[in-house]
């Protein structure tokens, strides 16, 4: 492509848009973290974070993000990799999209019911001779509607990278004497494993701060940081203490994202030429 | 780049029908001669019947939007964005509300209703003679139970919910003030102490509650005992009194320790565009048929005297929810404590929350 002088015009939205929407919200948050109550400028925010509370939040808000990120790749791992082995891929992938355009109130208050003692779970139950059983307020619960909620953005990344693996790779492996289990292990991981990162990052991170399904369905017996931060804005009008937290979450965004960053090395890396 | 270009085209004229309809709706939707209110209410806390016949009455038409806490309602109102011309907040609210000169003045001339409130209820420490609010609702906290689901647990005392064999029953509302206030209340504390030992004292004692607490939730509360999903919660009266319509076995109790009596009254925010309207509305929620048809229809008490007049007395007699003056003595408004104040009741409460953790 020949440089073409009106380029940058082309950027200027984008620009904006980044700076506005972007680097302009954070700067802020930043910025009202170093504010107290009356607006005077204090670390003590910072203090406040490393107290028992705050540390013991962050703890569990990793245990169980990191629970669920698991989890979630268990399932959708499988998934993924039958998905490209179907006939009709567009259709069953679709199947497995749509759940996430519906609301995600709507998919609590579902579950509130279905979870409740007299639910379609404890019928079930119920017919085994079991129950009923307290499932909603639980942990169980609340790890099982975030996984429900978080596959289809685990499912998709790993199909994608998947589905862009040369058979001819796998065939090749075959031939030269490898099973089944080894041709996965130094074969199809490897390729994948950038699905797999994409995918951990959609789900590692939003799962830090869920706020809304820890109050309906862990009846916030669970506390994340997302919890909170909306408390502090909402409830203390503490916007100090809440843009701390919020600091502190961007922080462990950005260590995730380093961590499960993708290093492109050489176009033809996975075994498709462009 | 055709393509583009005529999909962009597309977007631009659905987007221009879309808000030419939108125009339209409002426009017959507001036979405006008396311009536009906006009220900013607590959720299920007005008959929406009366919404109609106020605008049918007055030719105002009315915006209505809701809130789930004082405290954001106030964050809303100070950032601006949407004016509001009415909205209800409880009586700690408004000497916050005061201070921070969001309220304007109410003008007693354009409000003839008023003489239909009970003296008792005006005049009040948060507000003095009136001059920034007017009564809307009030009502108790106290301890909503099924005895059909319990093996004969009554809730005289606090201390009941303490109780090892409620093993996973009780629900909390989940609000700081109510929760530690309660934990307060059991210790004989008064529910506004400022005291950080008493305090302390009292989330320790809530922490040892923890095997009991079912979960800390909002208004899910009241479809949670409707379906008998839990036998206890501790919760505002109005939402007792909702559950009780549609679940006849539940009761509800003000624990004798004591408890918070509250106040939610209808203030213009400083910000109003129609202050006219504002007051037009107050006024029409005064009235003694209105009002009783919204105290019927949101269960909560009221504090109009005509209105009870017009009431079942059924309802009116039943002290659990219009508690005699003397009953009342034992319960506690809630004070503006100040936000530092606020921030730690806050902070236990997440603290009491966090020990629930199984």
């Amino acid at each position: 492509m020949k440089d073409n002088p009106s380029r940058p015009l082309y950027l200027v939205p984008y620009y904006l848009w980044i700076a506005l929407f972007v680097i302009a919200p954070i700067a802020l948050i930043f910025y009202f973290s170093f504010l107290d109550l009356a607006g005077a400028f204090t670390l003590e925010n910072y203090q406040n974070f490393f107290s028992s509370v705050y540390l013991r939040m962050t703890l569990s808000s990793f245990w169980y993000a990191f629970l669920i990120t698991l989890i979630t790749i268990l399932i959708a791992y499988p998934t993924a990799y039958w998905l490209t082995k179907t006939k009709h891929k567009q259709l069953w992938l679709l199947l497995i999209i749509i759940p996430s355009w519906i609301n995600l109130l709507l998919k609590a208050y579902a579950f509130i019911g279905i979870f409740g003692l007299y639910g379609p779970a404890n019928k079930l139950l119920q017919t085994f001779g079991a129950g009923p059983w307290q499932i909603l307020f639980t942990d169980f619960s609340f790890i099982f509607v975030s996984v429900y909620i978080f596959i289809p953005f685990m499912v998709l990344p790993i199909f994608n990278s998947l589905d862009k693996i040369n058979p001819a790779l796998i065939d090749a492996s075959r031939d030269l004497g490898a099973s089944s289990f080894t041709t996965f292990r130094r074969v199809i991981f490897p390729l994948a494993i950038n699905g797999v990162k994409s995918g951990v990052q959609a789900v590692f991170i939003p799962a830090l701060s869920l706020f809304v399904i820890t109050r309906l369905i862990a009846g916030n017996k669970v506390i994340t940081l997302g919890t909170a931060i909306e408390q502090q804005f909402l409830v203390t009008q503490n916007w100090g203490m809440g843009s701390t937290i919020a600091v502190f979450l961007i922080l462990f965004m950005i260590i995730i994202m380093m961590l499960t960053g993708q290093k492109e090395k050489g176009g033809a890396y996975n075994g498709k030429t462009k | 780049m055709k393509d583009i270009t005529r999909a962009a085209i597309a977007i631009l004229v659905v987007s221009a029908v879309l808000l030419y309809t939108v125009n339209v709706l409002e426009k017959s939707s507001a036979t405006a001669d008396g311009g536009t209110i906006s009220v900013y209410n607590w959720g299920e806390y007005i008959d929406p019947e009366l919404i109609d016949q106020f605008e049918e009455e007055t030719n105002i038409s009315v915006v209505y939007e809701t809130f789930d806490s004082n405290e954001s309602m106030m964050t809303k109102i100070e950032q601006g964005g949407t004016t509001y011309d009415v909205a209800m907040p409880s009586e700690y609210a408004i000497e916050k509300m005061k201070d921070n000169d969001l309220l304007q003045p109410i003008d007693h001339e354009l409000i003839p209703n008023l003489q239909n409130i009970d003296p008792y209820f005006l005049d009040l420490p948060f507000d003095p003679g009136n001059e920034y609010s007017v009564p809307y609702f009030w009502g108790t906290v106290g301890i909503a139970f099924n005895p059909t689901l319990l093996e004969g647990q009554t809730f005289e005392s606090w201390d009941d919910l303490w109780d090892p064999t409620l093993e996973q029953e009780v629900i909390l509302v989940d609000s700081a003030r109510e929760v530690i206030g309660m934990g307060l209340n059991s210790l004989g504390y008064s529910l506004n102490s400022t005291n950080l030992d008493e305090l302390r004292e009292a989330t320790d004692k809530l922490k040892t509650m923890g095997p009991n607490v079912k979960a800390i939730i909002g208004d899910e509360i009241v479809e949670m005992m409707r379906r008998e999903e839990a036998a206890v919660a501790v919760t505002w009266s109005g939402q007792a009194a909702d559950m009780m319509w549609i679940n006849e076995n539940i009761d509800y109790s003000v624990p004798e320790e004591g408890s918070n009596l509250w106040f939610d009254n209808m203030i213009i925010p400083s910000t109003a565009d129609n202050v006219e309207g504002a007051h037009a509305f107050i006024n029409f929620m005064l009235d003694p048929e209105v009002a009783a048809q919204n105290a019927d229809y949101v269960g909560y008490s009221t504090p109009n005297e005509q209105a009870i007049a017009l009431m079942d007395p059924e309802v009116t007699g039943d002290e659990r929810f219009y508690p005699p003056e003397e009953l009342r003595e034992r319960l506690e408004v809630y004070e503006n404590l100040g936000l530092e104040m606020l921030g730690t009741y806050n902070e236990l409460f997440l603290e009491f929350k966090m020990d629930m953790e199984n």
